[in-house]
Parts: C-alpha cells; structure tokens; sequence
C-alpha cells in the first residue's frame, strides 16, 4: 500500500468514525453521508464479554434481520470505561447510551428505536445521561466521562476492534506516514523527548531517553519490545488499549524501529488475556496485508515486523530483564543492570522496552507535536494517565486524566463515590509495589513525583478504593502473599524476606502480634528495599511501609488490643447477641453451621420467647448469624 | 517427579508434538511457546512430554522441568473437566472473593490446587480476569461469573454436575 492508498482509506471511512465523535447535530448531518441511518457500537472488551455483550450483539442482528432492518451498522468495538454498567451499547448519530443490556432490552431498543422514526428508549438509558427534566444529556458530559480526557485511550470504543480500515480512518498510521516521509530518526527522538512523555509502566523513566540512549548503542541488530505482561492484579489499562485500539501499539513500535534502527519487534502480553492475544494477531494480520508493517512500510522503504509472546503467569516478568529472559524462553528471572537493556538487552542486543500505554501516547504526540503534549499534565509529568479504577467504587472501569487530577476528583467525580453510604478510608496506587493514599490526602494531585512523596507509586495505574470496611493490615498481608508466590527466588532477600514478612503480617492479623513486631517488618522492609536485586522485591515491602505509615494505628490495635478495627480479622474477631434485641425466632440457630448458637432462659422485656446466644468456644466466626439476623440482634466486634 | 512415564496421551496427540517441535525449534526461543500448545495438546505437561521436548530441542530436562515449574501457567498434573478459577485480584479480593474460594472448597471437599477424584472439577486462584467491573468473579472453562456472593456458589456447581449426568 502506498500513502495515496491509506489516503483513500482515510477519507472512505472519514464520516463513519465522525459521526460517533461529533454532538448530535452535526452528527445527523454527517450520517445522512455514511450509507447507515444508524450505528450500534456494541463494547466487546473483557468487561462486558464477561457479561455476555457477544449475545447482545447476536439479538441485535438476529431481531433486526426479523424486522427487516438493513440500514444500521452493528460494530463491535473495544472498552468504554464504565464497566460497572455492562454490556454497553451506543447509538449513533443521537449517541444514546444504554448501559446493562439484556437481550430482552435490546429487543426493545431495536423494536422502539432502531426502526425507522424509532424515538430513543428513555427508561433503558445509563442514568446520568436523563437529565430530571427528561432531556438527554450527551454522555460525554456525564460527571463519569466529563473530566476525563483521551488520548491514550483516543479510539478505544469508537472503532471497530478487529477493522484496520476503521483504526486507519481514526488516525492509526498517521504518524508512521509522517515520520517515514518528514521526520529523521533524530527528529523523531526530539519530539518524543520535548514532549515529556514517561514510562507509563510503573517507574516513571522519560521515554525519549531510553530511545537515544538504545539509538546510541552500536549494533546492526536491535529489537524494540512492548511490555503487555500486565500483572498488577485488578489493573486493565494495557488490555483495553490492545482490545480496543492494537493497531496503535504496532504503528507505535514501528516509528521507535526506525528512530533507534531496530526491524524487529516483540510484544510480551499475558497468556490469561485471550481476546487481547487474538485482536493482536488479527491486527498484526492486517498490518502485513495493508502493507503498513513487513517489508518496505508504505514503499519507503523501511522494513519492521512485530512477532506476539504470550507470557505464562509470571509477575517478574514484568521486570524488564526478566521479561527480555522470557522471550529468550527460559525462567523469567531479572539479571543485574547495567548493562541496561539499551545497550544489552533481548537476544544480548540493544532493546528499548515501552509498556502499552506508552506506545499509546505516540500516535498523538507526532501528530500534535511536543508542545502540544507538555501542555497537559503537571510541570514533570506531562499528558495523561490511565486508571483502572476498582474495589470499592459505583463506577468501576476505566479512566483517562490529566496528570494533576486529584484523587478526590476522581473518586468521588468520575468514579460516582462509594457505594452503599460507606466511608472512603484510602485508595491504593501501584498495586503491590505501591501503598496506599489515606483520606486526608485525597487532594494531592495525581503524578509521578507526587505519588511518590506520599508513600505511594503511580504504578502502570490499578487504582484499587478501599472503604471503611477494608482492614489495612489483612490488605498489606494480601499484597505480600502475591509478592511470596511471584517472587521468583533468585536472590535471597526477595525470596526469604516476602515470605518472612508474610510472616509477621500473618501473625498479626491472627492476633499472635507482639510488642516489637512492627520494628522488625520495618527493619527487614530497609534490607530488603536496599539489597534485592529487581524493582519485585526492592518495591514488595511497599504495601506494608505505607500502611504502617498513614494506618500505624490498625497495626498497634491487633498487637495491643487483639482487635481488628475494622472488623476483618477473624481470629480477632467476636460474635454476640444483644439479647434485649433479641426475639427468639431462632433463625441464626437454624443456620450456624456449627451449631454454637442455643436459647438461654433469659426473656427481653417486651418479647414473647427467649433470647439466644453465642458459644465463643465452638463460633467460627462465618458470620452467617449476623446476615440472618432481622432484628440486627447480632453483634461482630 | 512422580508422573506417569511414556505411556500418557494416545498417538495423535504424540503425532502432534513432535510436528510441534519440528515446526517450532528453529525459531529463538521457542520452548515457552512449545510448551503452551503442548499444554494445550494434553491439557498438562506430563514428564514424558517434557521428556520428548528436551531431546526435540536438544537441551536438558531439568531446563524444561525449570521454565514449566517457573511459570504458573504450566502444570504438572491433569486438570478437571471443569476448570474452576477464583479470581484473587485485589478489585475481587476486596470485594470478598477469598469467600467465594472458601466456598467451592466447601462445597467441592478440596483445596485449591487440586482436582476432584470423579475429575470433574479442579480448582485455581487466578490474578485478575479483567472483569473488575463483576467483582468478584470466577470462571469455570471460558465462562465467567460475576457479582458472586458465596450462596450463589451451590446454585452454579450443581448446573455443572447435572450436566454432566
């Protein structure tokens, strides 16, 4: 293909992806232009797939066949963000937005709305979106999405998956035409530099260096690797960008091959994400056909292919080391640096390493140019970030921020808050190399230096919401065992000292903590922070600093006073009754398991029957009494 | 190192690895992707197998035994026909998904890691599934369920028990 080709391409399909970015009047204009009256996207990410949004997309067809319907284009796409409420499915040019479909709603949809002169199905609509006046309020403008701003996540949602043609229309391989006709290597490396962009794996380093730095090193061989071994547990940035948008990735990786000299790319990416392995192959398929990867890119001459490596459940190779060892095919295990990977890295070759969001910020940043990009974010990280926004949280999914967002802008704004009237206690940043940010900073804003200041790290962006009913010393003994079973034992103080702390936090929360225990994690979290050999367990004890840090407290309560403050522990925990609440109906007897609970003699005033009560030498603490209980007689302390 | 010897799988599936070998080992490290269709090909890794991909590729056991008890991905022992996995990503595990585990090991008499003795089910933990928005979750073979709440386990283990009657 040449750059006349993906011109006509571009500007084929130039009003379809514009009707689905544009507000509703000029959308409907435009539409008149595409050939559909109507266009269905329909999210195929993980989120909704896990809640059956292929069978919407199956009902959609099958009821429009059935009602005749030949004028509404059906696309399944990638993530929208707001995965609490899947599957989604948006309707365009009037951009309405349903959220929870069923195939009976989609019945209705299509029976009330996609039907010529069809009128939008109010009642079926994601709630933000119906003003109280019974307007519809674009969903842009939902408090969910109206602070968010896109750019690594830019067609995610908005063009088909697994349609080259579509990603091209969007904008994919804009960059890769401009910089293999205007661009040298080193201007290429310039504007990334200038534009301020850093890592957006977890550590933070600025991309353009780590380019100029493999640019440098001598070699006729260098390889240009992306990191999609996501292993945060409960963070899916990297996943929904290859669902969504892969072409991005791969055009991304093609403009470094040819900043730094490489022509040949590898992507690492989790085996447990099958549908971000299979849209990869599909788009790599498609870039080969189109001739914008292989041999001679566009007809200008540069050649860069990109081969996919499926990990196998290894949090290490996350590391970049560990990972290079891992495409080689032996035991992800990191190796001391230097050499830094730019000067020795996969196959013993110069290698940069980019994680998927970072590939994602590529595209934007030729196009825009630098100075556009360092506008956004804060003065030392520029652009914008991804979170995965879990746990406790109304609105779990994903977002995209400016860099400076404050937490309480995004908890409380775009995540919708915490549900069921609890209390925010804290959020926790960087999965288990992170800590967690209490409640009083909740208006520190959200970058890279920052996080750190605080205790926390930026991480490759899980954001986990914990409530008041989350123990923060059960949380940090659940990082550490993560941390002890990936630790990949080759040096001992990651192996021993996860495993030694996991110890003591194990201890504490079965209420066999002592006066001491707390120093000896803090000395041991020193050691193992100053002498293990990677970021896994130089970064392990993390969890446990910034708890111990912003929650000592918690810690001092199970050791003191054998209780668990916020009621999780369960060796520390106790089951009574109150028996002046108490009825005698005798339905949490029923129901122990263990059959602890019997009736004394003792009758409340007022109540006919007896009270009943708990045996604390046979209660094992399951709590079933307590969720039985209609009277809320049962007590847990 | 207690597996069976020479004798696991039947010919197609012997007839499948070793073109798998042929096919693969001229490629730089081959021998993850090697293992993970093999994986697929018996639905464990066998010591045989391993045996027959350390001669295939000339290199020795114990660097096979090494990556497969590495990653894990690869298992040395037969999974159950359903293939059960608790999700334990922090967004479940804060959303009680250590319950939902204790459940199925309730309710199936085995610990995680193991497999039934009808080897109808085995049971894993897994690190995030991506489908935070669910938690907490769990799949059984492709097929995930969300929302959980541990008296909803009973309800979802017996489907799979009366569908195989």
């Amino acid at each position: 293909m040449t750059t006349k080709e993906l011109d006509a391409i571009r500007q084929s399909k130039k009003e379809l992806i514009d009707v689905r970015r544009l507000v509703k009047e000029q959308a409907e204009e435009m539409a008149k232009h595409t050939g559909y009256r109507k266009q269905v996207l329909v999210c195929g990410g993980t989120g909704c797939t896990s809640s059956h949004s292929m069978q919407v997309i199956e009902h959609l067809e099958k009821t429009m066949k059935e009602l005749g319907i030949d004028d509404v284009l059906v696309v399944k796409t990638g993530c929208f963000g707001l995965c609490a409420l899947g599957p989604i499915m948006i309707v365009y040019p009037e951009g309405a937005f349903y959220a929870q479909m069923t195939p009976e709603h989609v019945e209705t949809v299509v029976r009330q709305h996609l039907i010529k002169g069809g009128e939008v199905v109010k009642e079926l609509l994601y709630k933000d979106t119906v003003h109280p006046d019974g307007s519809i309020t674009p969903f842009a403008e939902t408090p969910f999405y109206k602070k968010q701003m896109r750019i690594a996540l830019r067609n995610c949602g908005v063009i088909a998956a697994e349609d080259i043609e579509e990603a091209i229309a969007a904008g994919d391989y804009s960059a890769i035409e401009k910089v293999l006709t205007t661009m040298t290597p080193d201007d290429v490396i310039k504007e990334v530099l200038d534009s301020g962009l850093r890592g957006r794996g977890g550590a933070g380093f600025p991309t353009g260096r780590k380019w100029s730095f493999a640019k440098a090193s001598q070699g006729d061989i260098k390889y240009v690797c992306c990191n999609a071994d996501e292993g945060d547990p409960g963070a899916f940035m990297d996943r929904s960008v290859l669902e969504g948008d892969p072409h991005s990735v791969l055009e991304a990786m093609t403009i470094a091959g040819y900043a730094i000299g490489a022509h040949q790319g590898y992507i690492y990416v989790r085996a447990e994400y099958p549908v971000a392995v299979q849209r990869l192959k599909i788009a790599i398929e498609q870039a080969h056909k189109y001739g914008v990867l292989g041999k001679n890119i566009l007809g200008l001459g540069f050649d860069f292919d990109i081969d996919i490596r499926l990990g196998a459940g290894a949090f290490v190779c996350g590391e970049e080391t560990a990972l290079m060892t891992s495409i080689e095919g032996h035991r992800g295990e990191p190796r001391p640096r230097p050499p830094f990977p730019a000067v020795k890295g996969l196959f013993g070759k110069p290698t940069i390493l980019n994680n998927v969001e970072t590939w994602a910020n590529i595209n934007p940043i030729i196009m825009k140019g630098a100075k556009w990009y360092s506008s956004i974010g804060t003065e030392r990280s520029k652009g914008t970030k991804v979170f995965a926004l879990g746990g406790k949280i109304t609105n779990v999914g994903l977002v995209e921020v400016p860099m400076g967002t404050t937490l309480r802008e995004i908890v409380e704004e775009i995540g919708g808050g915490i549900p069921n009237g609890k209390k925010f206690k804290a959020a926790q940043t960087g999965g288990p190399s992170g800590g967690c940010i209490p409640a009083d900073l909740i208006d520190t804003p959200i970058d890279f230096d920052n996080l750190v200041a605080i205790g926390s790290m930026m991480g490759s962006g899980g954001l986990i919401v914990l409530d008041e009913d989350t123990c923060m010393v059960d949380i940090s003994k659940f990082y550490l065992e993560f941390t002890a079973d990936e630790s990949c034992g080759k040096c001992t103080p990651c192996r021993i000292g996860t495993r030694r702390l996991l110890d003591l936090l194990t201890k504490i929360t079965e209420g066999k903590g002592e006066d001491g225990d707390i120093e000896k994690i803090e000395a041991l979290a020193e050691h193992m922070k100053s002498s293990s050999l990677c970021a896994l367990g130089q970064s392990a004890p993390n969890p446990v600093l910034s708890t111990l840090n912003k929650f000592r407290k918690e810690y001092e309560d199970h050791i003191y006073n054998h209780h668990c403050t916020a009621g999780v522990c369960k060796a520390l925990l106790s089951f009574t009754i109150d028996k002046e609440k108490c009825i005698g109906c005798g339905l949490c007897s029923r129901n122990c398991p263990v059959s602890a609970i019997s009736r004394t003699d003792y009758v409340a005033p007022g109540h006919k029957l007896a009270s009943f009560a708990i045996d604390p030498a046979k209660c094992i603490k399951c709590g079933v009494c307590q969720s039985n209980c209609k009277f809320k007689a049962v007590e847990r302390k | 190192m207690e597996q069976c010897e020479a004798k696991c799988g039947t010919a197609e599936q012997e007839k499948a690895l070793s073109a798998l070998i042929e096919a693969s080992r001229s490629t730089p490290g081959c021998l993850m992707h090697i293992l993970q269709e093999a994986q697929g090909i018996y639905g464990y890794l066998p010591m045989s197998v391993q045996k027959k991909i350390a001669e295939g590729l000339g290199i020795s056991l114990s660097e096979v035994y090494g990556v497969v008890t590495f990653y894990s991905q690869f298992s040395l022992k037969p999974k159950g026909k359903n293939r059960i996995s608790v999700c334990l990503g922090t967004a479940c595990y804060v959303k009680g998904s250590d319950k939902i585990l204790e459940e199925v090991e309730k309710e199936l008499g085995i610990k995680c890691g193991e497999c039934t003795e009808d080897g109808l089910f085995s049971i894993d933990s897994c690190r995030c599934v991506g489908a935070c928005g669910l938690a907490p979750v769990m799949m059984i073979g492709e097929e995930v369920y969300g929302r959980l709440t541990p008296d909803k386990v009973k309800g979802i283990l017996d489907s799979y028990k009366e569908a195989t009657k």
